[in-house]
């Protein structure tokens, strides 16, 4: 059981990486890792949101959304999941504005580190793209905590190292035309590359 | 009329989504292995892009400014469900393929990029022209790296083969990278350098100029004169 788990959390983190093998959340993976420290915050603010929205929709999607799902309520024969997309979005729209108001009320050290992220998590892919994986795969309640927390995990660690190097490429002389944006995708491309040699692992 | 050919034409080189403005390029990676997927992909943010356009522009004053964003996302999560309805209605292999990359238009960046800088702004028809620009600039870059990563890398096109490859008896041995993801982040990197070698005024500023490396003697004769 916990090996099952545990297998599921390298898998998200390193075989399955949020940004180098699905591109996930590219748009600010690219635009907000010039520095080592802004790519952190926003990668423990990803961790945080992806740990929580994931099992929130699991839960939204198995007991209101599937085929059956509402037999609860004795309509057992309404399937609803193509409102899926609407739901899961509201869902995370919802939870990153009270994790907002929640940090800036109660810890306000995380809110001070966290704060300008959360509003641009939104609408970041990877989180979205979770919710949808986890459709796709149907996890179970326990699979969808390990797999949102290791989906998380493996989307900063990527942010990071690529802010790791992108604070050393500034030095670097790049030709005119591939300066900034066409050299960072290049990097992502051979980081991407490296990450592929982590798909043979099989826990 | 000037104004609206700008805003359709402007978007697609000189200020392109993707390769300027950085926006969108997550869906833009993962599907331009086949050239089939990419027009099914293309087609359907062209859709969701001028229709969100032009809806929120139509009831653009009457959006409480506080709420702007939910209401923006619903508007477009609404219209990416009635894509997704329709190809799994129509082209369920293609769906299938697409996985949860249609689903994904909603975070496409683009899409609430325009609704927030163009469409709560400006006019219906010019909103509707904007997004239907920008949505080719992004389908320009898309269709360029599915052409290059399908003829080079499995020899065909839209299935059909075009270049004989070893496998079938030819002369064309096939270039696996290129089918592997990585290859987009090299492919659009190059594209961007080809851009920008041809709009120059597009060159990001350095953040550090390095000084000149220059010979022993030539430092003499600097601090001499």
């Amino acid at each position: 059981m916990l090996e099952a788990y545990l297998g599921l959390f390298i898998k998200a983190v390193f075989v399955e990486n949020m940004a180098l093998t699905f591109f996930l959340g590219m748009c600010t993976f690219i635009a907000i890792s010039k520095r080592v420290e802004t790519a952190l915050g926003l990668g423990i603010a990803v961790i945080f949101v992806l740990g929580i929205t994931v099992p929130v929709n699991n839960l939204i999607y198995n007991f209101l959304l599937r085929e059956g799902a509402l037999s609860w309520a004795g309509l057992s024969s309404v399937d609803l999941s193509f409102l899926g997309y609407l739901s899961y979005i509201g869902v995370i729209a919802a939870i990153v504005q009270i994790l907002e108001m929640f940090l800036d009320r109660y810890v306000p050290a995380l809110y001070n580190v966290l704060g300008v992220f959360l509003p641009l998590i939104t609408v970041n892919c990877a989180i979205l793209g979770a919710a949808l994986f986890m459709v796709e795969r149907d996890y179970t309640f326990g699979e969808s905590v390990v797999f949102g927390l290791g989906a998380g995990t493996g989307w900063a660690l990527a942010i990071v190292a690529l802010a790791g190097v992108r604070e050393k490429l500034k030095y670097s002389d790049v030709p005119d035309g591939l300066r900034g944006l066409g050299i960072t995708f290049i990097t992502v491309g051979l980081m991407s590359l490296c990450f592929m040699a982590f798909g043979g692992i099989d826990i | 009329m000037a104004a609206s050919k700008d805003a359709l034409v402007d978007p697609i080189f000189n200020n392109n989504p993707i390769a300027l403005q950085v926006l969108g390029i997550c869906s833009a990676l993962a599907i331009t292995i086949s050239m089939a997927q990419t027009l099914v992909m293309c087609a359907a943010v062209i859709f969701v892009l001028g229709m969100s356009s032009l809806i929120i522009s139509a009831i653009r004053h009457w959006i409480p400014i506080n709420i702007r964003i939910i209401v923006q996302m619903i508007i477009i999560s609404s219209l990416v469900i009635v894509v997704d309805q329709f190809l799994k209605a129509f082209a369920y292999e293609i769906s299938k393929s697409l996985s949860v990359f249609v689903g994904l238009i909603i975070t496409n960046c683009i899409v609430l990029g325009r609704a927030e800088a163009f469409a709560m702004q400006n006019p219906p028809w010019l909103s509707f022209l904007d997004g239907i620009g920008n949505a080719l600039g992004y389908s320009v870059i898309l269709i360029l790296v599915a052409f290059i990563r399908e003829v080079f890398g499995a020899g065909t096109l839209l299935g059909y083969p075009v270049l004989a490859t070893v496998g079938d008896g030819g002369w064309y041995q096939t270039n696996g990278l290129l089918l592997l993801s990585p290859s987009a982040f090299f492919i659009i990197g190059l594209l961007i350098w080809v851009l920008r070698a041809w709009k120059p005024a597009q060159v990001e500023r350095p953040e550090y100029t390095i000084a000149p490396n220059l010979q022993y003697s030539e430092h003499y004769q600097h601090s001499k004169s």
